[in-house]
């Protein structure tokens, strides 16, 4: 495996745990509206991603970066290439982001519900976004000879994309409202429960349509294999959701995108960013990537501080592991928008 | 408008105003973990107020900093992606590092801190917010190494036949002299931003005699921080001088709008004449100072920008290779004179404080909060004169801005994300900015009192 080769799995790892961390925190964003009854329920679910969303975060930043450093061509044609696409996608971060810290700032129910709305909205268009991103990158876009994008934003919106974009979308949900009966106690988690399992009867039948059509077109034995068990491991975290077991439902959409990110890496290598117009024209791992000497540093700075940032990142939620409930939400005292006071107290 | 300039544009609105959040993070991050330590060692009350207080203002800043820096990392490929073809071997290492090392450390310790007042023993919350800080210091060192070898590139070669530069020593572009000037004077200006808004907040207060028992040792602090670190600033921007004349003389020329190349320079505070400088009608003059800076020598030969552009056009070809003079020419001045402002006036409120005093004229609290402006004004200024005054290149001697820009990004796209950059930047300022003004009129009340709350931790949860 030359070093290319070696930097084209770590970016998929990247997304992979991108996918994963964040997942959930765009899922528990969408059902924020849907979920919270009343605002001590919003708080905690927002509370729940509350000390962790940032740091998940940073993993598309260091994915972007490392795309970067090790693939300067495919980060040129690809950001510039979806152009407006990742502008919609910041834009949504960038109030999402602000959100979490604004919205607890000013005890007003208008205030918070401006952004609870705002939350939704950050987290269901990244969440649906992302996923028309990487059908289209599988799937290739037009790409001249210099290896720039000639379409535009409706080129990237075709019914394979769009596709793509539900099944994250679903995914992201499933995986949030899982994450969310994990994590809360009380009339939350049960209904949290519920939700799983109704998003789930969406994004099984719409995983396993994308992941049979991108197969079919862009398939390899190997991530057939992945494929497969990206299904088996949906179809297993429904039912497990089904039945309540909420951590092994977790742990399968977790899994289940994992391997969705490793099929549609695995299918998309040897290219980077394949050219639908002309396949010589594709970006491959090969004619994208960085010299020799940039990919030996930055694969000793990986080996070597990746394992400290997994460290500190899992203490974190090992730190966090307790369920939130309503004694955990501090009341701003004299206030009497509180339709329900905390039980008990602090303690 | 061209594509060009279009994004030209869009970099420097989003830059400078990712620049307002970030030297306030960088300083307040490392002023709030202090106040956080002395209230761990002397256990008084007061201490916990204060951070907790200040807290509050970092994280409405932090957050802002955070969302804005995503659009700096994602801007390179979307508009300047024949740049990141050309550089991205060399520059790419440095932003990767960026988020490896220090994106993830101050994210994930953010959380940690704000989460963790009930949760973590009080020694490791403390540990929390100090490697926070350092995270913010250790982001700021990496992007600026990436900024410097824009500025003054090593550690490369181009690639013969291609358009393309690799990278041959990441020794040589983490210590870059340009680097380590470069961070340690963001370093110390970040705390005269800081500085102005411990000033800033405290008159506030002071003023309205509440809570003097913060706020008074406070603005102390706040007062003796600006005049210590614009003392420093001064210094590390003055040896940033003679690097920048000797990496970048047509920066330094066009600092002074010094057209031909002369010795005993001198450097002139305030001219009025032609915007371009070339024709001066008035102005008021130090004789020496340019020479002096530049060089430490008062006869110390400037080059002047005639003789640098011959020169350059000898080398690079023919072209023009002046930046636009009338912008070098007054950020520079005006950064100077911003900063230099905000250091004396603290020099003069220490001196209005001292001995526990407490200043009568309301003159006083005004200037104390109007001064707030002038290090972030000091700071844009800086970057508008340290960016302005490279072009026409991206990196110095290797690429021009017009090369840089992506060929396949139309103007209507760039129309588009201008706009949403700056109507969203502008709302966001506008929320932060309320939502500071009304924290600080709130003021840092004495929890203990309140018998309602027997657990005097602050909690920032959401």
């Amino acid at each position: 495996m030359n070093l290319a080769t070696f930097w084209f799995i770590l970016i998929a790892i990247l997304w992979a745990g991108y996918f994963v961390l964040e997942g959930f925190d765009f899922g528990v964003g969408i059902l924020l509206p849907f979920l919270g009854r009343d605002d001590t329920e919003r708080r905690i679910m927002i509370n729940t991603i509350g000390p962790v969303w940032d740091g998940n975060e940073v993993w598309l930043l260091t994915a972007g970066g490392a795309t970067f450093a090790a693939f300067p061509l495919w980060y040129a044609s690809l950001f510039s290439g979806f152009y407006l696409a990742l502008l919609l996608i910041l834009a949504a971060l960038i109030v999402r982001g602000v959100c979490f810290e604004f919205r607890s700032k000013v005890d007003s129910p208008r205030w918070r519900a401006n952004w609870d709305r705002a939350i939704f909205a950050g987290s269901a268009l990244p969440a649906l976004l992302w996923g028309v991103a990487f059908a289209n990158i599988v799937r290739g876009v037009p790409l001249n000879a210099a290896h720039v994008y000639t379409g535009n934003l409706l080129t990237l919106l075709n019914w394979y994309g769009l596709l793509g974009g539900l099944v994250t979308l679903s995914l992201f949900t499933l995986h949030g409202a899982l994450f969310l009966a994990v994590r809360t106690s009380g009339e939350l988690r049960p209904r949290a429960h519920r939700a799983a399992v109704r998003v789930a009867l969406a994004a099984v039948p719409l995983a396993a349509v994308f992941l049979a059509v991108t197969q079919y077109h862009d398939g390899k034995p190997a991530t057939d294999v992945t494929a497969a068990l990206a299904a088996v491991a949906l179809i297993g975290a429904a039912y497990a959701a089904f039945r309540g077991w909420e951590g092994w439902a977790f742990a399968g959409t977790a899994v289940t995108l994992v391997l969705a990110v490793a099929t549609l890496f695995g299918d998309l290598w040897p290219n980077v960013l394949p050219s639908s117009t002309n396949p010589a024209y594709s970006l491959t791992v090969d004619n994208a990537s960085s010299a020799h000497y940039t990919l030996v540093v930055m694969s000793w700075v990986a080996v070597i501080f990746t394992p400290v940032v997994l460290g500190y990142q899992s203490w974190t939620y090992w730190v966090f592991r307790k369920r939130l409930t309503r004694s955990d939400i501090v009341v701003p005292p004299a206030t009497g928008t509180e339709t329900v006071e905390p039980v008990g107290g602090r303690s | 408008m061209t594509v060009l300039e279009l994004s030209r544009w869009q970099f420097g609105i989003t830059t400078v105003y990712h620049f307002i959040f970030v030297p306030l993070t960088i300083g307040l991050s490392l002023v709030v973990a202090c106040m956080q330590t002395a209230w761990q060692i002397k256990k008084d009350p007061v201490y916990l107020r204060m951070t907790k207080f200040f807290g509050k203002i970092f994280l409405i800043n932090f957050a802002v900093g955070v969302v804005t820096g995503i659009v700096q990392e994602f801007q390179f490929g979307m508009n300047w992606s024949a740049y990141s073809v050309f550089v991205g071997n060399v520059f790419g290492a440095p932003l990767a590092m960026e988020a490896l090392l220090a994106f993830f450390l101050e994210s994930t310790f953010i959380g940690l801190w704000i989460f963790g007042w009930n949760k973590l023993p009080p020694r490791l919350h403390l540990a929390t917010i100090w490697l926070a800080a350092v995270g913010t210091s250790l982001s700021a060192y990496f992007i600026l190494a990436a900024n410097s070898w824009m500025q003054h590139p090593v550690g490369y070669r181009v690639v013969p036949g291609t358009h393309r530069v690799e990278l041959t020593s990441i020794w040589a572009v983490l210590t870059n002299s340009t680097a380590i000037a470069a961070w340690t004077h963001v370093f110390v200006a970040s705390f005269m931003v800081a500085a102005a808004v411990l000033i800033a907040v405290s008159a506030w207060h002071v003023g309205r005699q509440s809570q003097l028992e913060v706020f008074r040792p406070v603005l102390r602090l706040g007062l003796a921080i600006m005049l210590a670190a614009g003392i420093a600033t001064a210094v590390t921007g003055d040896v940033q001088a003679r690097l920048m004349d000797s990496q970048q003389p047509m920066k330094m020329a066009a600092a002074e709008a010094l057209y031909n190349t002369s010795d005993s320079a001198s450097f002139s505070l305030f001219t009025i004449g032609s915007l371009n400088g070339s024709q001066e009608v008035w102005s008021v003059r130090v004789p020496d100072l340019l020479s002096l800076i530049a060089t430490l020598n008062p006869h110390g030969t400037v080059q002047g920008i005639n003789n640098v552009e011959r020169a350059y056009q000898k080398k690079y070809g023919p072209g023009s290779y002046e930046p636009v003079i009338p912008v070098t020419y007054w950020s520079f001045r005006l950064m100077v004179g911003f900063g230099s402002l905000a250091a004396l006036l603290a020099a003069i409120g220490l001196w209005l404080t001292r001995r526990r005093r407490i200043p009568r004229s309301r003159w006083f609290y005004r200037v104390a909060l109007w001064s707030l402006a002038l290090p972030y004004l000091a700071a844009t200024m800086g970057w508008i004169f340290t960016e302005m005054g490279r072009q026409p290149w991206t990196v110095f001697g290797l690429l021009t801005t017009a090369q840089s820009v992506s060929p396949g990004v139309t103007a209507s796209s760039v129309i588009i994300s201008l706009t949403v950059f700056t109507l969203l930047y502008a709302g966001l300022a506008a929320i932060a900015g309320w939502l500071t003004v009304r924290h600080v009129k709130a003021g840092a009340p004495d929890e203990t009192e309140r018998p309602d709350t027997p657990a005097p931790l602050p909690v920032f949860q959401y």
